[in-house]
């Protein structure tokens, strides 16, 4: 049974479909990657993905069940969207990992898993980032950097699902490479599945492995 | 028979000049006010003037049905006025508005009617409508700034309250802090007005008591009546709307609307 599916989504918007027709199915180990042209609506296949915009049609499935309204933030926190710029609070680098502990759902879920004060410096060695990146300042980052902080922010909450919205749009050649090799290693590391939106041919050859779905017409 | 120095309408003009200096001061300027400040002007006098007319003719009948009447009217109004204001509004708003605020204020007058002042009969339209009208004036403010505040945090800036829900918080979880700053901010007026007041400012209605020839002793516990009145009221009302807005913009599924969905026209 595959971590997550969606059977013909359709996102309508004043002016039309945007898309249509879009069926996808994610199994433990598949990279499957989203290209297309901008306002294409890549982002907003995403965000319909993890409920953060109406279904116009079709219908999502998390392994082999519709997601129930009410249980949204558990979904969410299994099937982690990861936006292009992610959020920001004012506040260290630290806080910002720290950020998604607030929330109920990674509290009750907190409990069960292993430590993560090594973890967040082990990725972010890994990335390339020096020791103290952890104590700068939020409001000084770049915006490769803080992808690279909304990508760790989401690796350390275990989730099922990572989908990444253009996740090195911001980053330096080798920085790229070395987040892929992170989130790639990650994927293969279990029960886990990843889409991954690009606009660079190079990069989808080497993230994908599973199905590519293009939006925007002819590839 | 009067304790206190009538004010003709004709000398108005003299007050009304001062306001001249005003528009000049602007014309020159090129401060683009004068035209605004014109018509508020215009409308004040002409509200006041129907008001005085409405109020004359209530006081005198001093009847149940069109005190009930008139304080409908005027909340209705306040309701409206509050969410117009804002820079952000969808349509349910105004209802919210308006029933938070007429419930409120109603509320709150009643306590005071019943529980302390204690009229006969219990809707004398002395003390009931003036009550009212601080009540509402005030909580308009409070309205408008809080909401405001609230829909412009969490829709001008989708990203960051999506952000939240994107790493799994509920809506709550997502527009706590939105909700406390327009709490913060639609209480402002009110807390600012209570730290300074009698010190830097010497309250509208206790002014009014002293001209008219009352006491400063009792015009100032009827003051200190109505500022607790105040407080209550634009407390209660601005989070009732706030929590109104919160529900509207957010599903039970915890997703943030979107702007078509609220029929709301973002530039």
């Amino acid at each position: 049974m595959p971590i997550l599916a969606a059977v013909d989504l359709g996102c309508r918007l004043p002016s039309g479909w945007i898309w249509r027709g879009i069926t996808l199915s994610l199994s433990a180990g598949d990279r499957a990657v989203l290209t297309g042209p901008s306002g294409t609506g890549k982002s907003l296949l995403l965000r319909t993905l993890c409920g953060l915009d109406r279904l116009g049609e079709g219908h999502v499935l998390f392994r082999g069940e519709s997601p129930r309204g009410h249980d949204a933030p558990d979904f969410r926190a299994r099937v982690m969207y990861v936006q292009q710029q992610p959020l920001l609070i004012p506040g260290t680098v630290q806080d910002n990992l720290d950020l998604p502990t607030r929330f109920k759902v990674h509290a009750r879920r907190e409990s069960g898993e292993g430590e993560n004060g090594g973890r967040a410096g082990d990725l972010l060695a890994q990335i390339g980032k020096p020791a103290d990146f952890l104590e700068q300042r939020a409001s000084v980052l770049s915006g490769g950097e803080g992808q690279v902080v909304g990508i760790v922010r989401a690796l350390l909450l275990h989730p099922d699902v990572l989908l990444l919205d253009e996740p090195t749009a911001h980053l330096d050649p080798e920085t790229t490479r070395r987040v892929e090799e992170v989130v790639l290693e990650w994927v293969g590391a279990g029960d886990r599945a990843l889409l991954w939106t690009s606009h660079d041919p190079a990069q989808v050859d080497r993230v994908r492995r599973g199905s590519r779905i293009q939006l925007g017409g002819v590839a | 028979m009067n304790a206190y120095i009538d004010v003709t309408w004709s000398s108005l003009l003299i007050a009304a000049s001062l306001l001249i200096a005003n528009l000049v001061l602007s014309a020159v300027l090129r401060l683009g006010m004068g035209r605004r400040l014109l018509v508020a002007g215009a409308r004040m006098v002409v509200q006041l003037f129907l008001l005085g007319l409405v109020l004359e003719w209530v006081f005198e009948s001093a009847n149940g049905p069109a005190v009930l009447a008139l304080g409908l009217l005027m909340g209705g109004v306040a309701g409206v006025t509050a969410v117009r204001r804002t820079s952000i509004r969808f349509p349910a708003a105004y209802l919210d508005s308006v029933v938070v605020i007429v419930t409120t204020a109603f509320l709150v007058t009643g306590v005071s009617v019943l529980g302390i002042l204690k009229p006969t009969p219990l809707w004398d339209p002395q003390y009931v409508i003036p009550l009212l009208g601080m009540l509402l004036g005030n909580a308009l403010t409070g309205i408008s700034l809080g909401l405001d505040r609230f829909l412009t945090g969490v829709l001008r800036d989708r990203t960051r309250v999506e952000g939240f829900l994107a790493l799994g918080a509920t809506r709550w979880e997502a527009a706590q802090e939105e909700v406390r700053e327009a709490l913060r901010v639609g209480l402002i007026p009110t807390v600012n007005s209570m730290l300074v007041m009698g010190i830097v400012s010497l309250p509208g209605m206790m002014t009014g008591q002293i001209l008219a020839g009352a006491a400063p002793a009792d015009a100032v516990r009827y003051q200190i009546m109505i500022v607790f009145m105040i407080a209550a009221t634009v407390s209660t009302a601005t989070f009732g709307v706030t929590m109104l807005a919160y529900a509207r913009i957010f599903t039970s599924d915890h997703r943030l609307r979107s702007a078509g969905e609220l029929g709301i026209q973002l530039d």
